[in-house]
């Protein structure tokens, strides 16, 4: 009875919020959780096959979407946090906003949640998970989490409270993820890439410190791939980066469309994949998604082909059609996914025959965005300045858009090309208006200034508010 | 002329865009024609006292910490002693500021000793001190100045007699939280929890280290040439605005948009021509 009333007024405060013109991604989940505390545990009894979880600092939004395109084409009922609310409250609201949250509705397959690292352990405990799937560490608003091992050691406490059900799916080539799997009981699936397509950002690029889990010694590098990611091992041979059953070769990036590989599982051969996302973080998690939906049960040639007519999400490398004009919309929320989001907008080397490009960087310090932004100072922005000559102009905004500038000349960016222009809508204008080049303007924005740019596009009718994009099934 | 900065360990302490303080004496160096390299300075490496004019350390989380300290004391510990007493400025931020005192005790209990060059102890207590910070400090002789950053750190200092402070704090916690007093200074050794871009935003204290490296090298050298700091002052003056709340009002009042501190006036600032 409870139970019932908790999804009823959620799904109420559900729609008021939407007609109220909210994406309503949390108040929901929040309205029912005070109702009936373990909501989200009774919820998850009536999924079919259980829930899934996605977890990590950089990737888990679009690790999730891809892995619910494999999973949609195999036509299976979907639970989703689409819009990447992934605390507790954001996970009840997934299961609130599915039509199945009514009593005579089919239930749902399976859940697929990206969650925060910090809220694992309490997911976990909820949902009693099939499956685990961990994308990469890096540091990431470390004024909400304070140090990275702290968000580490959540996750293994987390996965410590799977108590060896269900599968856990883990990136070999992230030496603080593959840590994760060191005698852990239950299936441990690795997935990685055997060879590096491109050079990193720089040797300056900021990697994250590196030891053995085992001895503490530094680990060897035979190479680095992006940030810490690459071929590493202890030098006293007590940890070494774990052999991938699902392994990546001859990955081709092929700038900022979309990647190609060739993708071997052990025991299910080798299959061609090509990825609608761009760069090399993208490939990473389209291996995660894969990996998961092996466990699951969808053939490898299925999944293959489902992922090719995947769509990106929400502002990853998002494409945006205004008035014959092209906008690219990438979210920028730590060093490591700025440096890989830079890298791809660039391409590997540079390209004189190419529009010059222009740029788009709004960074907030509101909670969400990380309340610090030393983190910029970590971005690698020398690359922008090393290859000026192939960009037209950036215009920085957001409510720090004067740090970002200064960050922007240290980097030895010339600033006769820099505009500063802190209101968003205003920066839009100026940034779309500017220019000869008929390229797509790249947009980078930090979480919060993401949204309110997609707020100003609703408004000016370019684009659907993410929650109708998101009923998908019905 | 000519300077080099060693940079201490710079794989395992860089925590917070700490980085972003070589960067920003590197170029304020170059703008004027000073020539300048960064040693960086690993774990092993012994520091010789007339290749560098300038160290920086940033900081680390307890376990780089851990991995280091005992390098620092043993191997290079001499070396900056001696260095420090001929006054090689030595800029440590967080957890190399710990490092510079007597002791510093984890969050596990464990007890690292320092190098003693500084007169404080610190010990992590439970809650972190994180936020922006707004201080005064009357490092730069009869001027006092105002130093904005963010602290993020659960470590408490304590100052002995023997050191006095970077500055006062106006905002946020400073060294413990309770004395209302931030960083450290003896001679030219300067200790303080502002991380990430404390240099490129406070660019004063920058110039401060430059020519008190310059003036360890080639003597009495004179004032720096002035640069153009226009952006780096809006920016400073803008984190400064912290401590205004009526400009946070009219932020408001503005519907939340454009600066959330500093002058609406900023918002096509002087410094940036239009794009092409």
């Amino acid at each position: 009875m409870r139970d019932l009333l908790a999804v009823w007024a959620g799904r109420v405060a559900l729609r008021a919020s939407r007609r109220l013109g909210y994406g309503g991604s949390s108040l929901p989940g929040q309205v029912a959780l005070r109702i009936q505390p373990a909501i989200l545990r009774r919820l998850a009894g009536r999924l079919r096959r259980g829930a899934v979880l996605i977890t990590g600092t950089n990737g888990k939004t679009t690790t999730a979407a891809l892995l619910a395109a494999i999973l949609e084409a195999a036509g299976w009922r979907l639970i989703h946090n689409r819009s990447g609310a992934n605390l507790i409250h954001g996970l009840v609201s997934a299961f609130l906003e599915a039509p199945t949250a009514g009593r005579r509705a089919p239930h749902p397959d399976i859940a697929l949640l990206e969650v925060d690292e910090a809220t694992v352990p309490e997911a976990v405990r909820e949902l009693r998970p099939v499956g685990v799937v961990v994308t990469n560490f890096s540091r990431d608003q470390l004024d909400r989490f304070g140090e990275l091992d702290a968000t580490v050691s959540l996750v293994a406490r987390g996965l410590d409270a799977l108590r060896g059900r269900g599968f856990v799916a883990l990136n070999a080539d992230d030496p603080l993820v593959a840590a994760l799997g060191r005698g852990r009981p239950g299936r441990v699936i690795y997935y990685g890439v055997a060879e590096a397509p491109c050079r990193a950002a720089g040797e300056a690029e900021t990697r994250e410190q590196r030891h053995c889990p085992a001895c503490g010694r530094e680990l060897a590098y035979r190479s680095f791939y992006y940030g810490h990611l690459g071929r590493y091992e202890c030098p006293g041979g007590d940890f070494a980066r774990p052999a991938s059953q699902v392994l990546a070769r001859e990955v081709d990036l092929g700038g900022p469309a979309g990647a190609s590989l060739t993708v071997n599982v052990e025991g299910h051969g080798e299959v061609p994949v090509v990825l609608p996302v761009p760069g090399l973080y993208n490939v990473y998690n389209g291996l995660a998604a894969l990996t998961a939906a092996l466990q699951l049960g969808v053939s490898l040639p299925n999944a293959a082909a489902a992922l090719a007519r995947a769509r990106p999400c929400f502002g990853r490398m998002e494409r945006i059609a205004i008035g014959g004009r092209e906008l690219l919309l990438a979210l920028v929320k730590n060093p490591t996914g700025f440096n890989q989001v830079l890298l791809t907008i660039l391409g590997d080397r540079p390209s004189p025959g190419r529009p010059r490009r222009r740029f788009l960087i709004a960074v907030n310090d509101r909670y969400a965005d990380g309340t610090d932004v030393s983190w910029l100072w970590d971005v690698e922005f020398e690359l922008l300045a090393r290859r000026e000559s192939e960009i037209e102009g950036i215009v920085v905004s957001g409510l720090r858009a004067l740090d970002m500038a200064v960050r922007l000349k240290y980097a030895g960016f010339p600033m006769s090309r820099v505009r500063c222009v802190p209101h968003l809508g205003e920066a839009l204008d100026v940034a779309m208006a500017s220019g000869t080049a008929r390229g797509p303007l790249y947009v980078t924005p930090t979480y919060t200034a993401m949204l309110e740019l997609r707020d100003i596009l609703t408004r000016r009718g370019y684009t659907p508010p993410f929650w109708k994009a998101e009923e998908t099934w019905s | 002329m000519e300077l080099s900065i060693g940079h201490l360990y710079p794989d395992l302490m860089n925590l917070y865009g700490d980085r972003g303080n070589v960067i920003a004496l590197v170029r304020r160096c170059e703008w004027r024609g000073i020539g300048v390299r960064v040693l960086p300075l690993g774990l092993g490496e012994t520091i010789d006292l007339d290749s560098v004019d300038l160290l920086f350390m940033g900081g680390g989380q307890d376990k780089e910490q851990k991995l280091i300290a005992e390098d620092f004391r043993e191997t290079k510990g001499e070396g900056i002693a001696a260095g420090v007493e001929d006054g090689l400025p030595f800029l440590a931020i967080c957890g190399a500021y710990q490092l510079l005192g007597h002791l510093y005790e984890t969050a596990a209990g464990e007890r690292l000793r320092g190098l003693g060059l500084l007169d404080l102890e610190t010990r992590a207590g439970k809650r972190r001190m994180i936020g922006n910070v707004v201080a005064v400090s009357g490092l730069a002789g009869g001027r006092s100045r105002t130093l904005v950053g963010f602290e993020n750190h659960s470590g408490r200092t304590y100052l002995g007699p023997g050191v006095r402070a970077l500055a006062k704090v106006e905002i946020g916690y400073g060294n413990n939280g309770e004395d209302g007093l931030e960083g450290a200074v003896h001679r030219n050794v300067v200790g303080t929890y502002l991380h990430g871009s404390l240099l490129p935003k406070n660019p004063w204290l920058a110039d401060w280290l430059i020519t008190a490296a310059l003036r360890r090298r080639y003597g009495n050298v004179g004032p720096l040439a002035p640069l153009d700091d226009r952006l780096e002052e809006t920016t400073h003056a803008s984190a400064l605005a912290h401590r205004r709340p009526w400009l946070g009002l009219r932020w408001l009042r503005s519907g939340g948009a454009g600066p959330r501190f500093g002058p609406r006036a900023a918002k096509v600032a002087p410094f940036c021509s239009p794009m092409l």
